[in-house]
């Protein structure tokens, strides 16, 4: 058996108990690498050289030691790449580490490697970064989702044993829906920012995505908390995840939200998130059908207020201090005209143009103000329905994986990828993708993820859930076949 | 909500963002069929609501007016991509 297979929690035993090294599980994940990167193209680089030099001395008595983590690309690690995908930070070493980074590393693990995303996770595919797309596992012509298309393909290919992402709008629960891994967005403010590019500063959070809950729940355990350093991170205390999954779910209530079980929502995707929390009912929770009556408004606030805090972000890149400088420019205006015409691509163009154009003169009441109130009504929509249920169950995505270039020309329909998963950064609540099952399509199967969706801070009881679940099923043991390596299990 | 006509060349300009004038007409079409999906908007009564702007309400946060530990000038200036003399070179401002 590959060791790559493993779960992290799994490899950390027998780091821990000495039966593989440090030195060991870095080579054999580098191996599976050069195996079945060239097929899916979810890293944009990694450095052996210096991940061997820390597993060397890294300390396997600490309670993440020895284990590789593989990072997204806009996620800040000290001497490391950090492109967030973009041209126009083609190059940029970064010269500190994020705050999650420096927490995982205290732990003993080793970050390792820079994952492919949507160029400054703008997309749902993937596609849009400046390097290549990634491939999904299970059907190398289909987009693993995005904008942690990268970290979601490498987890679910066995080529990390667990990364982390970020999530503005879905970012990380949709990919890992779509490729058939967890992936836990955490309540804003769970899990600092400091050395996340950013893209919207009110909605991003980093995340993990990872094999199975327990993984999710470990990496919770040492990213969360109080950061001195973003003043947004919340003084929360933060319960040990990892120790206190096996809850059940006896007597929890689950809401149905009927605004997400509609027309257009592919027929297996209905079919599987159905039977999953009949599941779980069968598990001894209680279903209830709510309703979230500002749904249908909430990719149309999505798009006006993550747009405007992007343009406001990215004004950043200027040419100046870091990143790409465009040559032969005349004058300081055409210099930054032709640094940002050159250095972004596409999307990130339209969404600094749509974000620019409702925050600009004359159009910030009608678009940016008005959001900002639609906004106020969606987050009450969920709190309301908090107070009759204790989780709220849904798909993740409306579809499984869709096809490479299917959607690229037409921003809309790729923005409806997204439709399910951004209502919770706007409220702020938590929410994870968990593997419920697969569509059959065009010969091959295609993962279906289950979104379980808290009240802010409440990540355990949505791990509690998940962890039920999961462990009375067996879809979050499914793997790929490619590469030729398939899993035990 | 006002109409949908988007100067695209304008806002670009404002984001100071060079386009083709190939982009221009793809960006223009693109972005008038996302602004006509977001116009729906119109349709929800927001009188007496107050906009928000952060999931929590968190106000001011204070830490004591002392120096902290930060970049030193080389760090700082090694993504530059141009520099002289332990300072960022600007393209000329002042004609």
């Amino acid at each position: 058996m590959e060791i790559t297979s493993l779960t992290a929690h799994e490899i950390l035993h027998l780091l821990r108990s000495k039966q593989v090294s440090p030195t060991e599980v870095v080579t054999a994940l580098a191996r599976r690498i050069e195996t079945v990167d060239p097929l899916l193209h979810a890293y944009l680089s990694y450095d052996l050289d210096r991940a061997l030099a820390e597993a060397a001395s890294v300390d396997v008595g600490l309670p993440l030691g020895g284990l590789p983590i593989s990072i997204k690309d806009l996620i800040s690690v000290k001497g490391h790449p950090c492109s967030c995908a973009s041209k126009i930070l083609e190059g940029y070493i970064a010269p500190y580490d994020a705050t999650v980074i420096s927490n995982l590393r205290a732990a003993g693990a080793i970050p390792f490697g820079r994952l492919n995303m949507d160029e400054f996770a703008m997309g749902s595919s993937t596609e849009n970064s400046a390097f290549g797309p990634t491939k999904n596992p299970w059907d190398t012509t289909r987009t693993p989702g995005g904008s942690s298309g990268g970290s979601a393909a490498a987890v679910a290919a066995d080529e990390a044993f667990a990364a982390l992402g970020s999530d503005t709008g879905g970012s990380i629960r949709q990919p890992a829906a779509l490729c058939g891994c967890v992936g836990l967005k955490p309540t804003y403010g769970r899990v600092s920012r400091f050395g996340l590019v950013a893209f919207a500063s009110s909605l991003d959070q980093i995340g993990p995505l990872t094999k199975d809950i327990q993984d999710a729940a470990l990496l919770m355990d040492f990213i969360a908390g109080l950061d001195k350093n973003d003043s947004t991170s919340l003084p929360e205390p933060v319960p040990k995840f990892s120790a206190n999954l096996d809850k059940g779910v006896k007597g929890l209530k689950i809401g149905l939200p009927k605004e997400y079980f509609i027309e257009g929502l592919d027929p297996e995707v209905d079919r599987a998130v159905r039977i999953a929390v009949e599941y779980l009912e069968g598990l001894g929770a209680e279903l209830l059908e709510i309703s979230l009556p500002h749904t249908e408004h909430a990719l149309s606030t999505y798009y006006i207020i993550a747009p405007a805090e992007a343009s406001a972000n990215l004004a950043r890149f200027d040419g100046v201090r870091y990143g790409f400088r465009a040559a032969g420019s005349e004058g300081l205006i055409d210099h930054y005209g032709r640094t940002r015409e050159e250095g972004f691509g596409a999307e990130v163009k339209r969404r600094v143009i749509l974000g620019t154009y409702v925050l600009s003169s004359g159009y910030y009441d009608a678009y940016y103000l008005r959001a900002q109130k639609v906004r106020t009504l969606i987050r009450k929509d969920f709190a309301e329905a908090f107070e009759k249920v204790d989780v709220i169950a849904c798909p993740t995505s409306p579809t499984p994986a869709f096809r490479l270039g299917e959607r690229i020309n037409d921003p809309l329909s790729m923005y409806l990828a997204d439709a399910f998963t951004l209502a919770a950064n706007m409220a702020g609540i938590c929410g994870i993708s968990l593997p419920c099952g697969f569509a059959e399509l065009g010969g091959n199967r295609l993962p279906i993820g289950l979104q379980i969706l808290g009240r802010e801070l409440d990540e355990l009881t949505i791990l509690q859930a998940a962890y039920a679940y999961e462990q009375s099923t067996d879809w979050h043991k499914a793997r790929p076949g490619v590469g030729g390596l398939v899993a035990s299990g | 909500m006002s109409s949908t006509k988007l100067e695209v060349e304008y806002v670009a300009e404002l984001a100071r963002i060079k386009l083709t004038p190939e982009e221009v007409n793809t960006f223009r079409a693109q972005l008038e069929i996302v602004l006509q999906h977001v116009e729906r908007l119109n349709q929800v009564d927001v009188s007496n609501v107050e906009p928000m702007a952060h999931s929590f309400p968190i106000y001011n946060v204070f830490r004591s007016d002392e120096p902290q530990e930060s970049l030193d000038r080389q760090a700082a200036l090694a993504n530059a991509p141009r520099q002289a003399q332990g300072l960022f070179l600007v393209t000329k401002v002042v004609e």
